[in-house]
């Protein structure tokens, strides 16, 4: 039976950096473009758990992911598995396990491919904020994005890896120490003199094991960590022009382990039926993929709604950030706080007892008369009936905005802090944080979502639950 | 089951209450001290005299020892009491009661409040272990919800709302320039209040109540032995007190324009002292002024004026030193800051100066020489859409 991706989702931050910003403030050249950023309020686990909702709001009914694996080089956790908040919030039950890869980008394949040789429906997600010191290259080069991949087999499979090959060579080019924030490279030339014939060498494989010809290549999506070599790559193959796919880095930056999902989703967001797309991904050697495009493809993008399309950059869905902002957010400008208590970690045991309220957004709703209760409780308060509550996740219930407040004295990374009292469609109310808002713009009767964010770390504990965010739609 | 009350049981007969401020010198022991040695010297009685006593206080100190020990009192009872920004009117109640059921003679209600020594701004209150998912909201943010939802539904204009929260800060900053008491003795004029920085929301700090410290204090005994020591004991008339169901948080049709827990906190204590037309029958009211909007709402929850008529009635002046119904004539929590286990019982020192004839002629108000007896206190904790409330009258006659 056919496997490969059956739905896929993307996450691309709100906020946006032109490098031109870098220029005018270090005055140093830092070239065209923007790169993506993650929000104060975002890591590696909350956009994942975007790009997870993204691809799941697509997928068959029929197809319940089975297995979740996320793939990072910037976990939030050591020790504990940040795959576990990422299950949580995207409602998965206990029977689901949930696996981090981890510490290096190359993981983002890894992931891929196990999901590709399970033997169960497996959502697979990359995400990744890369990081590096004010005026480096990493800095003006990175970008911060999810990417997620539900592997399943059947008619519904929209692209089938149909060949993969390795090439796989101990050498240094880039690295990081576990406590370090910023990435070292070794001086380029190398890394490139390296990484293109290990490319050549898997590529060659792989379309010997798929039996076709670079004639035969639609799309050829190169991503990876060093980019000279991945230009250098996507120069080698002679191919006609549109075969080699915009690797997006002019616009969201390299997001390094997600980046091979990002450009490859990008690609599949236009790619038709029968298409042949060669993806190769450099990151300690070379892997090569090719996937055949299925003729599912039509049919589910005029079933799957606009809900992996929006996430295609749409500038409606993103705003400029200035380069302070980021500097503050990246912890390079330690900026004088309120004179406010620093927020109280949650404690491990309430949080154990709330979990499906705290990562899966589950309110509850009275059997007796219907209303909805945030958060969960057990007594109605519309009815009185005790212990007649039934589970109610609403994470994709949307809702309008009854009443907001601009905090500018409360305790966050990001001031003022924007409060709002969300009224949810069918009922229940409840008051949060409003994200990803120029707080100028925000009134009574405004249209909001729910996202899942870091509220706040501290005592070495990362506060996640969910805030609103505007609902951006075309006018 | 309606409660009911107890009504010209129990009398004020001495009360105490220390400069409010940032008292840089005093502890919350010394401020104790001060506020009691007050309280027993006007109703002339020694600690040992009192039978009973009812501390209260949210954060600066924990069980009867916060006040036994720096009074050194001969093995009293003393029950530490906390219910929020009621906590001081909570301590009075409590004793109140004891006193009528006639388990003991003489009470005393006492409480105080060290803020400003944690070195944080506003309020910070102690939190429990929590799964993290309330949002962190200041105080100001919180009340500060109460100006668009108000301008929403009565259609007030943002620019005549602020005119209105301003002239209610400026009414009190008036009143309190005028009290020796008070932490900010200076009028502020209206520009400033309007000009002043903002907090949140609409509110600009001189919408927010101030951060003090300080500590008030009142004997009470049954009606009936208040002669052996005044000879102008101040009766209550009512005590009520709700904690709400906190369902504004959780209930859209909670609109953020009213109390419910001080609407019913108003009408428990009306029914009580038998009152029917508030604006008409009491002499005076203390409100919990704690930030601008929230008086105004006051103003319509307790029945001073009617839905949506609030903000006109605070711009006509009726709730002035020298209107028809005048509020917080001491300056309230806007001139005294508002230490949470004092505030209650402050208020009712102002009833009590007032009621007495005992305020300076410059604060003293018209209302009591053309004949009214009541006065009224009140306190809310929380936040809209979950507090807790407390109304009380008290009167100049038993009968009133």
């Amino acid at each position: 039976m056919t496997r490969g991706i059956v739905p896929y989702g993307t996450y691309v931050p709100y906020w946006m950096l032109a490098r031109s910003r870098i220029t005018q403030a270090l005055g140093i050249p830092a070239g065209p473009g923007t790169r993506a950023v993650a929000s104060y309020d975002e890591d590696t686990t909350t956009m994942a758990v975007e790009a997870g909702r993204r691809a799941l709001a697509s997928a068959p009914a029929s197809m319940p992911a089975r297995e979740v694996v996320l793939a990072t080089a910037d976990p939030p956790y050591m020790d504990k598995t940040n795959a576990v908040a990422l299950h949580d919030a995207l409602g998965m039950t206990r029977s689901v396990p949930a696996f981090d890869m981890s510490g290096s980008v190359r993981s983002g394949t890894a992931a891929l491919r196990y999901a590709q040789y399970a033997p169960v429906p497996v959502l697979s997600v990359l995400s990744d904020m890369r990081n590096g010191l004010p005026g480096s290259s990493d800095e003006r080069d990175g970008g911060d994005a999810a990417a997620a991949f539900l592997f399943g087999s059947g008619s519904q499979v929209i692209a089938e890896p149909v060949a993969h090959a390795s090439a796989t060579s101990e050498f240094l080019d880039r690295w990081r120490l576990p406590d370090e924030t910023a990435s070292h490279q070794w001086e380029e030339r190398f890394g490139e003199h390296e990484y293109v014939p290990l490319a050549a060498e898997a590529v060659a494989a792989a379309m010997k094991e798929a039996g076709i010809t670079a004639a035969e290549i639609d799309h050829f999506v190169v991503t990876g960590v060093h980019t000279r070599a991945v230009k250098a790559v996507q120069r080698s193959g002679e191919f006609a022009a549109g075969v080699v796919a915009d690797d997006l880095t002019g616009i969201i930056g390299n997001t390094g382990t997600a980046h091979q999902g990002i450009v490859l989703a990008n690609v599949l967001d236009t790619a038709e039926p029968g298409a042949v797309i060669l993806a190769v991904s450099l990151a300690d050697g070379a892997e090569a993929t090719i996937f055949r495009v299925t003729d599912a493809i039509d049919a589910y993008r005029d079933g799957s709604s606009a809900e992996h399309r929006r996430s295609t950059l749409r500038p409606l869905d993103h705003a400029e950030l200035s380069y302070m902002k980021f500097l503050t957010w990246r912890g390079h400008l330690e900026r004088e706080q309120p004179r406010r208590p620093e927020p109280t970690p949650p404690a491990p045991p309430p949080s154990a007892r709330h979990e499906a309220w705290k990562f899966g957004f589950t309110a509850s709703r009275c059997d007796v008369c219907g209303t909805r209760l945030l958060p969960p409780g057990r007594v109605c308060i519309h009815c009185g009936a005790v212990d007649r509550m039934a589970e109610e996740r609403l994470a994709d219930v949307p809702g309008v905005v009854a009443n907001f407040t601009i905090d500018r004295l409360a305790f966050t990374p990001n001031p003022p802090m924007v409060a709002v009292v969300v009224d949810f469609d069918g009922g229940g109310r409840f008051r949060c944080e409003l994200t990803d808002v120029d707080p100028a713009t925000v009134g009574i009767g405004d249209r909001v979502e729910m996202t899942f964010r870091k509220v706040s770390t501290s005592q070495s504990i990362h506060n996640y639950f969910w805030k609103a965010r505007p609902i951006r739609e075309e006018a | 089951m309606a409660a009911k009350g107890i009504r010209d049981q129990v009398a004020i007969v001495g009360m105490g209450c220390t400069h409010f401020g940032e008292r840089w010198d005093k502890g919350a022991d010394d401020l104790l001290v001060d506020a009691a040695t007050e309280a027993f010297a006007s109703a002339g009685v020694s600690k040992d005299d009192v039978d009973a006593y009812w501390l209260g206080t949210m954060g600066s100190g924990i069980s009867g020892l916060t006040l036994s020990k720096p009074l050194c009192l001969d093995y009293k009872p003393v029950t530490r009491v906390e219910n929020m920004c009621a906590t001081g009117s909570e301590a009075f109640r409590n004793a109140c009661y004891a006193v009528a059921c006639g388990a003991i003679d003489m009470a005393m209600a006492i409480g105080v409040e060290k803020l400003k020594d944690s070195g944080f701004s506003g309020l910070v209150i102690p939190k429990s272990p929590s799964d993290g998912t309330a949002s962190d909201l200041t105080a100001p943010a919180l009340f500060s919800l109460l100006a668009p939802a108000y301008e929403k539904k009565y259609g007030v204009d943002p620019a005549e709302l602020k005119e209105v929260l301003t002239r209610i800060a400026w009414k009190n900053h008036h009143n309190g320039a005028l009290n020796p008491r008070a932490q900010f003795r200076r009028e502020v004029d209206k520009a400033t209040i309007a000009c002043s920085p903002i907090m949140a929301g609409q509110l600009g700090t001189f919408d927010c109540s101030g951060v003090s410290h300080g500590s008030a204090a009142a004997i009470v005994v049954r009606a009936e032995d208040a002669c052996h020591h005044t000879a102008k004991p101040i009766v209550v008339k009512a005590l009520s007190f709700v904690a709400g169901p906190a369902t504004g948080t959780a209930d859209p049709s909670y609109d953020y324009t009213t109390f419910p827990e001080v609407e019913r906190a108003g009408r428990n204590a009306y029914r009580e002292a038998g009152i029917d037309d508030p604006r008409a029958e009491l002499a005076m009211a203390e409100v919990h002024d704690c930030f601008t909007p929230t008086e105004l709402v006051i103003y319509e929850d307790l029945g001073f004026a009617e839905r949506g008529q609030g903000w006109k009635e605070a711009l006509a002046g009726t709730f002035d030193l020298d209107g028809e119904l005048p509020v917080n004539p001491d300056g309230g929590l806007k001139a005294f800051g508002h230490p949470i286990g004092a505030s209650g019982l402050r208020m009712l020192f102002e009833a009590w100066l007032q009621l007495r004839g005992e305020a300076p002629p410059e604060r003293t108000i018209k209302s009591i020489s053309e004949g009214r007896k009541l006065a009224l206190t009140h306190n809310l904790g929380g936040s809209p859409g979950e507090c807790v409330s407390f109304v009380s009258i008290v009167g100049s006659e038993p009968s009133a």
